[in-house]
C-alpha cells in the first residue's frame, strides 16, 4: 500500500473532514437530517478508511480495540440509564422532563444523551466488526 | 427523476444477478444503496437517506469485501436451473404487489398512517420536546422505547458476529496445539 501516494494524501486531507460531518451530523440532528445512528457509522467509516489506506495498526492506535470493543455495551448502558434516571426520579421509563427543571429543557437533555448512546454503540459495533473480520484473515 | 432512478435501479439490480464475480456484486450493491438514497431524497426523506448512504453504501460494501477476502471471490455456476425457487420468487413478489394496490395513493393526507399520531406529533413536537426536528423528536423520545430496542439490537448482532468470527479461530488455534 505504501505505492498510493494519491491515496494516502487524499485519504489524510478528507479525513478531518470526514469526523466533522459526523460531529455535525451528530448534534445538529436536533434541527437538520441526522442523529446518532448516521453518525455512528459515519464515524466507524472515518476509522476504516484510516484502517484501508494506512494499515490496521494505525488506525487501532486512534481507536484502539479494547475501547471499541467496550463501547459495543456502554452505549446502549448510556441509553437505558438515562431511562432508568426518569424511573429512579419517580416518572415512567424513558420520561425525559425530569433530567432538567424545564420539561421542555430536559427533553431536550434526554434526547442528547440517548442520542450519544446510539452514536457510541453504532461507531463501536461498526469499527469491532471491521478490526474481526481483518484479524480473521491474517 | 423518478424514472430515471427506478430505470437505473432496474438496470442495477438486473446487473447484479447477471453478474458471477462477488467483487462487482458488491460494488453493484453499493451503487444501488446510492441511487436507493436518490430515491428517497426524492421522496423527502432525508434522514432515511442518509442512513441508506452511510449503511447501504458504505459499511455494508466494506463488510461484504471484507467477508469475500475471507472467501472466495467468484460465486459458482449452479449445477441445474431451480424452477421451484423461481416460482417461489415469483409468487412471493406477485404477492408484495398484490398487497401493496390495497394502499391509499402515495402522499394521501388522511390515509390512517397520517390520521392516527402523526398530527400530534407535527403540531406538539417542538413545544413538548424543543427539537426542531420531527423525526428526531419521534426517533429519540416518543419512540424512544423503540430505540432503545434498535441499540439492542445493534449491539446484539454485533455481539454475535463478533463471537462467531473470534470463536471459529479459537477452534482452529485448539486443532492446531492438538495435531
Amino acid at each position: 500500500m505504501s505505492l498510493d501516494l494519491v491515496l494516502r494524501v487524499v485519504t489524510k486531507l478528507i479525513l478531518p473532514f470526514i469526523q466533522m460531518f459526523a460531529l455535525y451530523v451528530q448534534f445538529h440532528g436536533d434541527y437538520g437530517p441526522g442523529g446518532g445512528f448516521q453518525a455512528g457509522v459515519i464515524t466507524a467509516g472515518a476509522v476504516i478508511l484510516l484502517a484501508i489506506t494506512f494499515g490496521i495498526r494505525a488506525a487501532q492506535q486512534i481507536a484502539p480495540k479494547a475501547i471499541v470493543e467496550r463501547m459495543v455495551p456502554l452505549g446502549v448502558l448510556i441509553f437505558a440509564a438515562t431511562g432508568v434516571v426518569g424511573l429512579l426520579l419517580g416518572r415512567n421509563f424513558l420520561d425525559y422532563s425530569v433530567l432538567a427543571h424545564d420539561p421542555v429543557h430536559g427533553h431536550e437533555w434526554g434526547i442528547f444523551l440517548v442520542e450519544f448512546g446510539v452514536l457510541v454503540t453504532v461507531s463501536g459495533t461498526m469499527i469491532a466488526l471491521f478490526y474481526a473480520f481483518v484479524e480473521r484473515g491474517r | 427523476m423518478n424514472v430515471a432512478l427506478l430505470t437505473l435501479l432496474a438496470v442495477v439490480t438486473v446487473a447484479v444477478i447477471r453478474q458471477r464475480s462477488l467483487f462487482g456484486v458488491a460494488i453493484l450493491a453499493g451503487a444501488y444503496s446510492f441511487l436507493m438514497a436518490s430515491v428517497l431524497i426524492v421522496l423527502d426523506a432525508v434522514d432515511v437517506a442518509m442512513t441508506e448512504a452511510s449503511v447501504g453504501a458504505g459499511i455494508s460494501t466494506v463488510l461484504l469485501l471484507a467477508t469475500l477476502h475471507l472467501t472466495k471471490t467468484i460465486e459458482i455456476r449452479p449445477t441445474r436451473p431451480s424452477l421451484l425457487s423461481l416460482a417461489l420468487a415469483l409468487v412471493v413478489g406477485g404477492l408484495i404487489v398484490w398487497g401493496t394496490l390495497g394502499l391509499p395513493p402515495f402522499g394521501t393526507a388522511d390515509s390512517p398512517v397520517h390520521a392516527h399520531v402523526a398530527p400530534r406529533y407535527l403540531n406538539q413536537s417542538l413545544r413538548e420536546t424543543g427539537v426542531p426536528n420531527v423525526v428526531t423528536a419521534v426517533l429519540a423520545d416518543y419512540r424512544g422505547y423503540d430505540t432503545l430496542g434498535e441499540a439492542t439490537v445493534i449491539f446484539t448482532a454485533g455481539i454475535g458476529v463478533l463471537l462467531l468470527l473470534r470463536g471459529f479461530r479459537r477452534r482452529d488455534e485448539r486443532a492446531e496445539r492438538e495435531k
